[in-house]
């Protein structure tokens, strides 16, 4: 009469009884995870400021998270990994120059506004991180585009200022950049490495896409949107980058696109924000739609626009058409025939 | 080389090894069984009996009603002691004919037929019917429908399904190595009664000795084929099993008579070679008992009608504080309340959860559109779409991203890091709207 007694324990649930290990944490903690070399290879260069930016987003992006959601009486989900992701890409995208209070704002913004206010987890529009991005870069144009110098480690606590590759190409040309950096072997090499001015977790393609092959190989990005993005900027930057080296008139097809690929965010966005779960496509399809339009997007502000670069309004922008894009490439339902005439 | 299957799908951890070793062996006859007179899809059947009334094993005790309905026999000889209402495992409750055991095993009079393979097919068509089989995988369509498509839908490919691709059962996998002469003389006739010359039998790669006992089996029969499939759920389901093997979609909300095939479990095989070849009636199953819950995990030859308690005891018990039973695999079975529920033609396994291994999943997050779901659906559907629409309240709206199509295989609801019980989230939907 054992089975008697045990009825009343007996679980009933909806199947499937059964789950993957996957979760939300292990998603999100994988991420940060990735992002580590980046912010080595930026701390490196930029000294302890670079470290110390960074913390001071990450602490402030979780304690907004904590705050609304307290104040909301919502659970409260910080360890969840989502706002650590949150300030840690804020933190990369800010110079290692900005003050104290540029971090605390953008990680305010990107939480509370932009994440919390449209509902939390899974159901803001816009990539929190490069919303609090643009808010600081507009609120504070000064202090957003000092740039220093990266240095050997530590050394150089009183570096000079300068500026990006990016803006000196779009200020003084192709040029200026060689002169600074020697040869084209060079400005690819150091541009590479990181070795470079520009957003303290930007900088390093390799330690970027060190991390990238991890997400990648975890298959928790695919390729669609990063490649589909870098693909639209090395074509235009290759067909409409080009100047005459003596008279500086637009050329057609004379453009540098591992230039392009190397510089700015492009990477950091590519991989790590352009793939956002929340705030793309779900469909494939509609991934490779929205990755050729941040290419097109960031290439029309690099190349025309009063900014240097166009990574991070190109992300935001394309975030605007993601339901759109979602609403109108369905996938393909099994059995289904295409319709006739195409 | 790489095997047969179809787009999407998931790999949960397939647990077969708990009962994969152990050889079909009888069930202790109960001592009365609860058999429901509705245990197939289509109308009930009629009750033929009254209390009282003494029964001969394998005499009909409720009687075919209509044309999508199935005869239910009974699986004991002994007395009628009841007629009521008695929960089945998916949770309704339906009228059952409770029996006595007397243990004599007295079969009512069967009509053998060494000669069967020269039965008409009208003739076997007749007999699958009298017989009150049903598909076996679990759904439990009443077979002898399945054999009379209508005209303009001719079948030409018969297949079997020995993918058992759900998680721990592993009763058609000792089917197949147990009686591998006898599913392939079941498909013969299968394709006999449809006048088609190929049958395929497709298995998942899990099972290497399966697929080559079947191979040696099928060996010399004329239009027989057996493939390996690879290992992927849900590969057994109709439509997925029929791409793999016949490259052939079956259009939405199809049938698979619409591309020309027939589909069934290599046990319904079995039972048509049984019905045909002896007369006997589908009057008993292979049933694995299986988990981490369950003190000694088998493979039994149960009574139509027994309760799963009697199958627990049968297997030593709980272990490991079990507490979730789940009638069928973990991917698609339903949670019973009650461990007096009865076996029915489509109970394909009794799976004892330990404690361990239920998910509580309760505590679920929002969708955070990571499109896993929609990577994997074998339909090719948005479950992620749906689940969020379904949430709240928009059923209507599911429509639009093709709700009725989901067959709840529940791939999705595996692979979502959120948790989302997004079955849940599509039936409640479906309830909530007309296809």
């Amino acid at each position: 009469m054992e089975a008697v007694k045990k009825e009343h324990e007996l679980i009933v649930s909806v199947s499937p009884h059964v789950r993957s290990e996957e979760s939300v944490s292990r998603i999100m903690w994988t991420v940060n995870i990735s992002l580590l070399p980046a912010l080595i290879a930026g701390i490196y260069f930029f000294g302890p400021k670079a470290a110390y930016v960074t913390a001071i987003s990450i602490i402030s992006a979780v304690m907004s998270e904590w705050g609304v959601q307290k104040m909301t009486g919502r659970r409260s989900a910080i360890g969840d990994g989502s706002a650590v992701l949150t300030g840690l890409l804020l933190g990369m995208n800010l110079p290692a120059t900005a003050p104290f209070y540029i971090p605390i704002i953008g990680s305010l913004v990107a939480i509370a506004v932009t994440k919390q206010l449209f509902g939390g987890l899974g159901f803001n529009v816009f990539n929190p991180a490069l919303i609090g991005r643009a808010f600081v870069l507009i609120t504070w144009p000064r202090a957003m585009t000092t740039w220093m110098e990266p240095t050997a480690a530590f050394v150089g606590l009183d570096a000079k200022t300068t500026a990006t590759p990016l803006g000196l190409l779009k200020e003084e040309g192709l040029h200026k950049l060689l002169e600074v950096f020697g040869s084209k072997a060079s400005l690819y090499t150091e541009l590479f490495l990181g070795h470079r001015a520009g957003s303290l977790g930007e900088t390093s393609a390799i330690a970027l896409l060190i991390g990238a092959a991890f997400l990648l190989y975890k298959r928790y990005i695919t390729w669609h949107i990063p490649l589909t993005f870098l693909g639209t900027v090395a074509v235009v930057a290759w067909v409409f980058g080009g100047k005459t080296p003596e008279t500086g008139k637009f050329l057609l097809f004379a453009g540098d696109p591992i230039l392009h690929l190397l510089s700015g965010g492009l990477i950091l966005g590519a991989f790590f924000m352009a793939t956002d779960y929340v705030t793309v496509p779900s469909v494939r399809a509609g991934q490779i739609l929205f990755g050729v339009g941040c290419g097109l997007i960031t290439m029309l502000i690099r190349l025309k626009g009063g900014y240097p670069e166009g990574v991070m309004f190109a992300i935001l922008l394309m975030n605007c058409f993601t339901p759109i894009i979602d609403r109108n490439l369905k996938t393909k339902l099994f059995g289904k025939k295409k319709e006739k005439g195409k | 080389m790489s095997l047969a299957t179809f787009k999407g799908g998931i790999h949960p951890p397939d647990r077969k090894e708990l009962s994969a070793g152990s050889k079909i062996t009888p069930a202790a006859p109960p001592d009365r069984v609860v058999i429901p007179l509705s245990q197939h899809t289509g109308a009930p059947a009629k009750a033929a009996v009254s209390i009282g009334d003494e029964v001969k094993k394998g005499q009909v005790i409720g009687a075919q009603e209509g044309f999508v309905s199935a005869a239910v026999h009974s699986s004991v000889s002994g007395k009628v002691v009841g007629i009521g209402d008695f929960p089945l495992a998916i949770g309704r409750m339906t009228t059952c004919v409770v029996i006595e055991n007397n243990r004599q095993e007295t079969w009512a009079e069967l009509k053998e037929d060494p000669d069967y393979m020269s039965l008409s097919p009208e003739a076997i068509k007749e007999k699958v019917k009298a017989a009150g089989i049903v598909g076996m995988g679990g759904a439990a369509f009443p077979t002898s429908v399945k054999l009379s498509p209508p005209k303009e839908k001719p079948i030409n490919t018969v297949i079997l399904n020995g993918a058992e691709c759900e998680p721990y059962l592993t009763s058609d996998y000792r089917m197949m190595l147990e009686r591998p002469d006898e599913i392939i003389e079941g498909l013969k006739l299968l394709m006999k009664s449809l006048g088609v010359s190929r049958g395929f039998i497709g298995i998942e790669n899990n099972k290497p000795d399966a697929v080559a006992k079947m191979k040696e089996a099928a060996k010399g029969a004329s239009g027989i084929e057996v493939f390996a499939l690879e290992v992927k759920y849900p590969q057994g389901a109709e439509k997925m099993l029929i791409k793999a093997l016949t490259g052939r979609e079956v259009p939405p909300r199809g049938l698979p008579m619409d591309v020309g095939v027939l589909v069934q479990n290599v046990g319904t095989a079995l039972a048509v070679y049984e019905a045909c070849r002896y007369g006997r009636p589908l009057i008993e199953r292979v049933v694995s008992v299986t988990g981490e819950g369950i003190k000694e995990p088998k493979n039994l030859m149960v009574k139509i009608g027994t309760l799963v308690s009697h199958l627990i005891d049968e297997c030593g018990g709980f272990k490991n504080g079990s507490s979730k039973v789940v009638s069928g695999g973990p991917m698609m079975g339903f949670a019973i309340y009650s461990l007096d529920v009865p076996v029915t033609k489509g109970t394909s396994g009794i799976l004892v959860m330990s404690e361990s291994e239920v998910v509580h999943a309760e505590d679920y997050e929002p969708c955070i559109r990571c499109g896993r779901c929609i990577d994997i659906c074998p339909m090719g559907l948005m479950p992620s779409m749906l689940s969020v629409l379904s949430e709240v309240g928009h059923y209507e709206e599911c429509k639009e991203y093709n709700l009725w199509d989901c067959f709840e295989c529940g791939s999705c609801a595996y692979v979502c890091p959120s948790k989302r019980p997004i079955v849940q989230f599509i039936r409640l939907a479906k309830s909530m709207t007309k296809p």
